[in-house]
């Protein structure tokens, strides 16, 4: 396998832009890497090689004509299904979506590609980016690089297996409860959740609306804080996108020192397996050799998030997904008499049994005679979580936390189970209903052999110091020597 | 809370769902015990709260009401399962 698949979004574009590599030598070492690992992975729904490689010659050509490079110049990434982009079917996940092409680019995608970067592939999904394991895809199983019986997490698994896999240094996923940081904890990659409005939604298929969010991932935060700041910024075309500039990724530069860190309490309680509690401790008390201040804190209102998540999540979700009716784009039941017996059908066959539980869920508690018992109450709570944050970073600059309660779970363990499934969200849906940014870091492996993450969260739009940190814990921690057992077949290559 | 067959029938009209009695009867358990960790925060006390609709800083800033450039009719109906003369078509209205 080239080395070019293993040095990282930084090093590969400096390369590039030195002219020691061109893009197109970039893209096909990945795509080599992808043909001899992902059959067995499942990360890619659909890799674009003629696509990919067209971008990356048009990135040579103006490198050789003297233009400046981007700063992911030939870089390819990963895009989850979940975002539009131009010419290339998007599905989502899902059945009902099947034949889509998107007329237009998602914002972040646009940006990633103006940055230089190439967009390898789609990378699969839970449908609608429902779940925690992408075991919900109508398309296909993703596999956890570390083992291979196991689940890479979700929704955005095919994004995070992709790039612990090393078939591409980048991907973008979105986030509405972990579906970034949870399958970056468990496949050992990094992955951030900016602040909510940092990032433009318009080209990504709405799950809930007031807590969505992209977010790339990679193998280090440098290049997690690089693929950031490309996609960042305010965008007229999403009316919840912040004015405000894009972090800067030098901002993640100068270490741990004075930042002062907080640990709530409630996030160590039961449930928590023992392996990935001594480890996030013993990342902390490195945290304190390298200058940070750690003090115990208390989220009081922890225990109420799942509850309040699922509440508020599926209520948006059911209006949401009401789109998808047969009439403008994806699958359309054949044989419908009359238009309503076309919307039965259609998304009767169209939709998977989680999309179904949650829009019959969403649905519920938004209708008459329970819409204040449930929303309202959910919406009500979600004021006391926020400002159970607003209270210890008035103290604190940063929360540390473990990111998951376990780590990588087997494949069909707990899809007959939603409450199992929808409580390895309790660390991360938190951050969600307070809009916070939130960074995936791995910080060891368990006896088994399993990644485990550690949660920095941080202030809003304050993404810098929650980078700095983690940056600072990744150099300490050197867990980026650590890489995945692939199958034999590929680990040939190495 | 215990949610009942016939209220799950109701919530799928509302929802364009159709189940068979089989889902019916899964959805019914399911969404019960779901409902049962929802009704968790009835413990709190939520009186003098005021409700976050979402978490952005902004509430919905307007732009100047000037035409800009959208999909074409042909880009916009490329995606449609059925089509005629610029319009989307779908089967009759009323049953």
């Amino acid at each position: 396998m080239s080395e070019l698949t293993r040095i990282g979004a930084r090093a590969l574009r400096d390369r590039i832009a030195a002219r020691a590599v061109s893009a197109v030598e970039s893209v096909n070492a990945h795509l080599e890497r992808a043909a001899a690992v992902d059959a067995r992975l499942g990360a890619f729904t659909l890799i674009d090689e003629a696509g990919a490689r067209t971008q990356a010659a048009a990135i040579d050509a103006a490198i050789a004509r003297g233009e400046p490079a981007g700063p992911l110049a030939g870089v390819p990434i990963a895009v989850k299904d979940i975002l539009c982009t131009r010419g290339v079917p998007t599905r989502c996940g899902s059945r009902i979506l099947d034949g889509f092409v998107p007329p237009f680019d998602a914002t972040a995608v646009a940006r990633l590609r103006a940055a230089g970067a190439v967009v390898i592939g789609k990378a699969n999904m839970d449908e609608f980016a429902m779940g925690s394991s992408t075991e919900n895809s109508a398309y296909q199983v993703t596999r956890n690089p570390w083992d291979l019986a196991r689940v890479p997490g979700g929704s955005s698994g095919g994004s995070a297996a992709a790039v612990a896999a090393d078939l591409c240094p980048a991907a973008l996923g979105t986030d509405t409860g972990g579906s970034i940081r949870q399958p970056a904890a468990l496949c050992g990659v990094v992955g951030l959740k900016p602040t909510y409005g940092r990032v433009s939604r318009y080209g990504v298929v709405a799950f809930a609306s007031s807590l969505d969010q992209v977010g790339p991932f990679a193998n280090s935060v440098a290049d997690v804080a690089v693929v950031l700041e490309a996609i960042a910024g305010h965008d007229p075309h999403d009316a919840t996108s912040a004015r405000r500039d894009p972090p800067r990724a030098r901002e993640a530069e100068g270490g741990a020192q004075g930042i002062r860190i907080g640990v709530p309490k409630e996030y160590f309680a039961a449930g928590l397996d023992a392996e990935i509690a001594a480890s996030v401790r013993a990342a902390l008390a490195r945290a304190e050799r390298l200058g940070a201040t750690v003090e115990e804190v208390s989220l009081p209102h922890t225990e109420y998030a799942i509850p309040t998540y699922y509440v508020l999540a599926t209520a948006e979700a059911s209006s949401n997904l009401a789109r998808y009716d047969g009439v403008r784009y994806g699958h359309r039941a054949a044989g419908a008499e009359t238009l309503q017996a076309l919307y039965l059908r259609t998304r009767g066959a169209g939709f998977g049994a989680e999309v179904k539980r949650r829009i019959m869920l969403g649905t519920y508690v938004l209708s008459s005679g329970y819409y204040d018992a449930f929303y309202l109450k959910g919406q009500k709570v979600r004021t006391l979580i926020r400002r159970d944050f607003d209270a210890v970073f008035a103290k604190v600059d940063l929360l540390v936390t473990p990111t998951t309660p376990t780590p990588a779970f087997r494949i069909g363990e707990k899809t007959d189970d939603p409450l199992a499934m929808y409580l390895s969200d309790v660390y991360t849906v938190t951050v969600n209903l307070a809009g916070l940014p939130g960074l995936s870091l791995p910080c060891g492996v368990t006896g088994a052999g399993l990644p485990i993450g550690l949660q920095i969260v941080g202030r809003h739009f304050d993404e810098a110091t929650v980078l700095r940190l983690g940056a600072a814990l990744e150099a300490d921690l050197g867990f980026r020597e650590r890489r995945p057992r692939l199958p034999e077949q590929a680990a040939a290559g190495r | 809370m215990p949610i009942t067959r016939d209220e799950v029938r109701h919530i799928a009209r509302l929802a364009n769902l159709e189940f068979s009695d089989e889902e019916q009867e899964r959805f019914t358990r399911q969404l019960s015990a779901i409902l049962d960790h929802v009704a968790h925060l009835d413990r709190l006390d939520t009186a003098a709260v005021e409700p976050t609709s979402h978490a952005g800083e902004d509430a919905s800033p307007l732009r100047d009401d000037v035409p800009e450039p959208t999909l074409s009719t042909e880009e916009a109906l490329a995606n449609a399962p059925e089509s005629a003369r610029g319009l989307f078509k779908v089967p009759r209205v009323l049953g």
